[in-house]
């Protein structure tokens, strides 16, 4: 029993590394992805290849001035920025990140939860984050702030329905909640995409929404709205909005490949698998899942930097008008598919 | 109204068509594209270390040339000051002493010589009006300082090195080396040159 909650400890303190590490070396990312898309170099002062430069941008924002408007409801103001972080880590628990490590007759899954309601748990944290936004935009006090939190919330609001009816197909299918299971089933299989190409493209649409990403960026809207949210914020409290919006990049790349794209299952397992030792296996599925994690970050990075931002209503539009209907239809087809190929 | 060019389009607002609506093609073709350029070679030129290469005719620091002899070819005639645009060149006149043949070529000379960096706008027209060939615009950049007074470059900036001379072959035009080969001409000749010239007046 110990060792069980040891174990679970350190996997806890390791995912919540790598989390923050990647979501570090997201920002480095970012801004050598944007930089070689428009032919130019990014930042390569410090350190070799600028491989520092993550480092000297924590150091900065720990250093900066912190200022706390005094107009703003101070407890608001700073539990805006701790909630969306808080939610952002949150969601790491349930992902299943490789198989099974066993070590004697003892067997550790390279998961923290495994929890039959996985994708419901998902969804009532990442719709939490959204209070993070909110309450940090309302308690600033300042009129662009307040714009950001509201376009935050009501685009929030309406992508969760379409991203909630793209994964009711995906269960009608799979018949499970479990991550786990979803990922298992894809083993030697045909991975969900290919059952589910329809429903795979609603829910990257609405992940690019639920995490604030380009085009879908209006509640940050620097070309509108200062800063959005987090104009009034400084210092670390603003580095945890920024680290937020990267730790979700990486959850929500995460969730996408656990879903739709074979989680981490290697290309053609079930004739490497019985030729490997088990655990050689499963360090190899961690490798396997994080370069489809790390692929998936790019591609948000990839779209940010070729398409402009939505208008307001052109967001609404596409959120109501064509995500839903679409969602409804994809689910009426799966289930008309279903019955049809005698599969209920 | 004439038409200039064959440029001009109509701008029809139309309805949609499906794909475009659906946006998906549009963004495939434009994501295309940016990995395209994500393989392009960076056009950046990382400068502390590169420089990038200015033209032949670039136009940086002035330079107050001396002649062979190492003596300030400056004459203060002020033509540079009045041709300058932008009032950036100003300067006091003395009469040069006996003994002081070696310092300057001529009879006058310029004690205060500034010019203003901030004002400057790096036109030429000193270098075109100076008809002493004293006054050159170089290859060099003026480098940035953190408050305006030092920013007026005086005699001690501006005056070549005798032991390390400023090149400004590069910036000559062919018109002015051609002209500059010419010994027939007073300020392309040596101070003992002209003197050799100068016949003594006779006394009435």
């Amino acid at each position: 029993m110990e060792i069980f909650i040891l174990y679970k400890a350190i996997l806890v303190l390791v995912v919540f590394a790598i989390s923050l590490g990647v979501a570090a070396y997201s920002t480095y990312g970012e801004r050598k992805v944007a930089a070689f898309m428009q032919d130019r170099v990014g930042p390569d002062r410090a350190g070799p290849f600028g491989m520092l430069q993550p480092l000297a941008d924590g150091l900065k924002m720990f250093m900066k001035e912190e200022i706390i408007p005094t107009v703003s409801n101070k407890f608001l103001f700073v539990l805006g920025p701790s909630l969306a972080m808080l939610t952002a880590l949150m969601t790491g628990v349930v992902i299943p990140w490789g198989g099974d490590i066993t070590i004697g007759n003892m067997v550790f899954p390279l998961q923290i939860t495994d929890i039959n309601i996985g994708i419901l748990y998902i969804f009532g944290v990442v719709s939490f984050g959204v209070y993070g936004i909110m309450i940090g935009g309302w308690a600033s006090n300042n009129k662009y702030s307040m714009l950001g939190a509201l376009r935050a919330s009501s685009q929030m609001i309406s992508y969760e329905i379409a991203m909630g009816l793209a994964i009711v197909a995906l269960v009608m299918t799979t018949g499970t909640l479990s991550l786990r299971e979803i990922v298992t089933q894809q083993s030697g299989n045909w991975v969900n995409f290919i059952y589910q190409p329809l429903g795979c493209l609603i829910f990257i649409i609405c992940a690019f929404a639920e995490t604030n990403r380009a085009p879908f960026d209006l509640p940050e809207c620097e070309t509108e709205l200062v800063g959005g949210y987090h104009t009034e914020y400084s210092s670390m409290k603003l580095g945890f909005y920024l680290f937020a919006e990267y730790i979700n990049m990486f959850i929500s790349s995460a969730i996408i490949m656990s879903l739709y794209f074979g989680g981490y299952n290697l290309p053609f397992q079930n004739y490497i698998a019985p030729y490997i030792d088990g655990n050689i296996l499963s360090i190899l599925q961690f490798g396997c899942f994080f370069t489809k994690v790390l692929f998936g970050i790019f591609f948000f990075m990839w779209i940010r930097w070729t398409i402009p931002r939505f208008r307001y209503d052109q967001l609404m539009n596409l959120g109501w008008k064509v995500l839903i209907p679409l969602a409804i239809f994809n689910i009426l087809i799966t289930g008309v598919l279903m019955y049809a190929l005698g599969k209920v | 109204m004439m038409q200039l060019t064959n440029r001009k389009r109509v701008v029809v607002k139309k309805e949609m068509s499906l794909a475009e609506k659906l946006y998906l093609p549009a963004i495939t073709d434009g994501m295309v594209i940016t990995l395209k350029h994500l393989f392009k070679k960076p056009t950046t030129v990382k400068y502390p270390e590169v420089k990038r290469e200015l033209s032949a005719t670039f136009r940086g620091q002035h330079v107050l040339k001396r002649d062979e002899q190492g003596a300030e070819r400056c004459t203060a005639c002020g033509l540079c000051a009045v041709a300058c645009p932008a009032e950036a060149i100003t300067m006091e006149a003395a009469e040069r002493k006996k003994g002081e043949e070696h310092l300057y070529r001529e009879e006058k000379y310029a004690t205060i010589y500034e010019i203003n960096m901030l004002r400057c706008i790096f036109c030429g027209l000193c270098e075109e009006a100076c008809p002493k060939e004293a006054i050159f615009l170089t290859d060099r950049i003026v480098p940035v300082d953190v408050n305006r007074k030092d920013m007026v470059y005086g005699k001690d900036k501006l005056v070549e090195d005798i032991q390390n001379r400023v090149d400004v072959s590069k910036r000559q035009t062919a018109a002015v080396l051609e002209f500059k080969k010419d010994k027939k001409h007073f300020h392309n000749q040596t101070w003992d040159d002209i003197q050799k010239q100068i016949k003594p007046k006779k006394h009435h």
